[in-house]
């Protein structure tokens, strides 16, 4: 298909159509309602379910029971929505219901304000709701990233039974630019044999996430586990320039990583020797080839649209061996390419330094 | 295991609802929730929707309840099951789905999307269960507890000048346009129970006919955490709550007297 100018919301409410999305519920806020807004007229049309809910805890549990009959079901919401479905996630996560949420995430904390932001990473990343797990989180950095990962999200979330996010930041859901929605994919009428459709010639199935004996929780923890072991070891994502020959790695996502871009891109036009490390997806987070890299670098620096939250993760993979920078905004402020270029600069000649330092000694 | 003793030359004429799961419940002597699982059974097996029945379990006493019926079921956050519900009847509206939700879960915590689901006229059927105390817990104040009863979170007696007045639940969303049938029924006698078994029918018939949200409010009793012994129960259910919660018809539309 042609590429068409889209809005970031209404591109991800429509690649959900036409990734066979059977039935949609959610609340409305900024800024993510165009999402609602497209969705209502498209389910309808197609005759699909399409319904607004009285608050997003409603949304989040009409999610569940539509996934509990074994149907493509999704919602959408923004960061303070987000924190009231943790409940509904937990639950959802504790049944093994594949499920896709979109969070078009906004500045905080508190009601915060309807600007990009990255501020929903740990709550989207750690848990999203109480309880051993983490959901799948791929993060969009373009309207066309945003399509694709939709589509992805349907079929990732399926083959594991897991709750995946897409977790765009409000920047990706308000601005347009030119991408390329998929084919219309057929609705898919079969259910998995796990899903409440009415115990027709069959015991009934039971979907529930409770386990009062002790060991009987642990073994179903254990099998989260295992689960979550699998996605780590298949499904970290990640985009990567200017890898081969640096001595300072930028580390990036979503719109904070696009823009992180542009000022690699000057820095290197400069002189520096710098990289770009793109995570695609914020769980897993790509540890494995962070650790790789951190063989071959000197420094990280981590740009976030947040007070530094993946900057943990990074921590973590990079395990003390080289300093870590940071350079956040917040409130909804989307960092320039100057700002990050300038940070690069700070960092690049710390790193000089330090490298001098190594040769005297 | 078989629960029907063959005698030769005599007719059955009591047995386990194909609907109800032969297995023990963990319910405590003398209380209604088994009188009730079994009206629900007997009336899914007449209407012969124990194939097509869906049931949203709800958090409380009856949080197991999934276990003690033969139909597909799952199990809500508290207070959800409503909501739960909705998602499950719009992508399903041929499966007849039912929620059990006692009275924490429906007229506290779960007030919202109970209220919700009535005025979409959500096609489903709640059975609302309300002995005026949290059982699960170990008999704390409910908000359909009475002015004066003494619960482990109310030792004096619910005051209600700090923690307000029990709420009629049946009254509050029979006010609703999208509710079709919203009764007020009584388990603490054989007669009482008899009308809510008809009851159960009736909602579920509504349901099947698509004319909209149903609900079965049922008084019930919990001798255990009330401190009485089953019998008191019963009594203080007609003489305590009987006043305060009339049995009665608090929605009927047009379209459900046909089918009575």
């Amino acid at each position: 298909m042609a590429k068409e100018m889209l809005k970031g919301n209404v591109a991800i409410a429509e690649a959900a159509v036409r990734a066979g999305l059977q039935a949609y519920f959610g609340y409305p806020i900024t800024p993510q309602t165009e999402l609602l807004e497209h969705l209502s007229k498209r389910m309808v049309e197609l005759g699909r379910v399409f319904l607004q809910a009285e608050s997003e805890v409603a949304a989040i549990n009409m999610v569940y029971g539509a996934a509990c009959t074994g149907v493509r079901v999704m919602t959408s919401s923004s960061s303070p929505g987000i924190s009231l479905m943790q409940e509904g996630l937990s639950y959802i996560a504790g049944s093994d219901i594949p499920t896709v949420l979109i969070d078009v995430m906004r500045g905080g904390p508190g009601l915060g304000n309807i600007l990009p932001s990255q501020g929903d990473y740990f709550q989207v990343t750690r848990s999203a709701g109480h309880g051993d797990y983490h959901p799948i989180v791929l993060a969009p950095a373009s309207v066309q990233e945003a399509i694709d990962f939709t589509v992805l999200a349907f079929d990732l979330a399926e083959y594991y039974r897991h709750i995946v996010i897409v977790a765009a930041d409000g920047q990706i859901g308000q601005m347009m630019e030119p991408a390329e929605l998929p084919e219309m994919r057929p609705v898919n009428e079969k259910r998995p044999e796990w899903a409440l459709t009415g115990a027709i010639d069959r015991d009934p199935n039971i979907i529930t996430s409770i386990y009062l004996e002790g060991h009987e929780m642990e073994a179903y923890n254990l099998k989260v586990q295992a689960k979550l072991k699998e996605v780590k070891k298949s499904e970290a994502r990640w985009v990567e320039h200017w890898t081969e020959d640096m001595d300072l790695l930028v580390v990036g996502y979503g719109t904070a990583g696009r823009i992180a871009y542009s000022a690699v891109e000057e820095a290197r036009e400069r002189g520096m020797k710098v990289g770009l490390l793109r995570p695609q997806t914020l769980w897993p987070f790509p540890e494995k080839r962070l650790s790789e890299l951190t063989d071959e670098i000197e420094a990280v620096l981590v740009v976030e649209m947040n007070a530094g939250q993946m900057l943990e993760d990074v921590r973590l993979a990079v395990s003390g061996q080289i300093p870590v920078g940071f350079y956040g905004r917040m409130g909804g402020v989307v960092p320039m390419p100057d700002e990050i270029l300038d940070a690069i600069d700070t960092h690049y000649k710390r790193l000089a330094i330090r490298l001098r330092d190594k040769e005297r000694v | 295991m078989s629960t029907t003793v063959c005698v030769p030359n005599m007719e059955v004429v009591y047995e386990r609802p194909i609907a109800l799961a032969d297995v023990h419940t963990h319910y405590c002597p003398g209380c209604t929730h088994g009188t009730a699982h079994r009206l629900l059974a007997e009336a899914l097996d007449e209407l012969h929707m124990q194939d097509r029945a869906i049931l949203v379990a709800s958090v409380g006493c009856s949080v197991f309840s999934y276990k003690y019926f033969n139909v597909d079921s799952c199990e809500a956050a508290h207070g959800r099951a409503p909501a739960m519900a909705t998602g499950i009847k719009r992508v399903n509206p041929d499966n007849i789905v039912v929620t059990y939700q006692g009275d924490g879960d429906l007229a506290s915590i779960g007030i919202a999307e109970a209220i919700h689901a009535a005025t979409r006229g959500d096609n489903i059927t709640i059975v609302f269960i309300n002995n005026a105390i949290y059982g699960m817990t170990g008999g704390q104040m409910a908000p359909t507890s009475l002015p004066g009863q003494r619960t482990n979170s109310s030792p004096l007696g619910r005051d209600v000048r700090s923690a307000g007045y029990p709420m009629r639940v049946s009254e509050l969303l029979s006010q609703l346009d999208g509710t079709a049938y919203i009764v007020r029924r009584s388990l603490h006698d054989a007669k009482n129970v008899r009308k809510a078994k008809k009851a159960l029918l009736t909602a579920l018939k509504v349901q099947e006919a698509g004319l909209g949200f149903s609900m079965v409010e049922m008084l019930s009793s919990c001798p255990t955490n009330w401190g009485m012994n089953p019998q008191e129960a019963l009594q203080w259910v007609e003489d305590s709550m009987l006043p305060y919660y009339p049995i009665g018809d608090y929605k009927v539309i047009d379209a459900v007297r046909e089918l009575m």
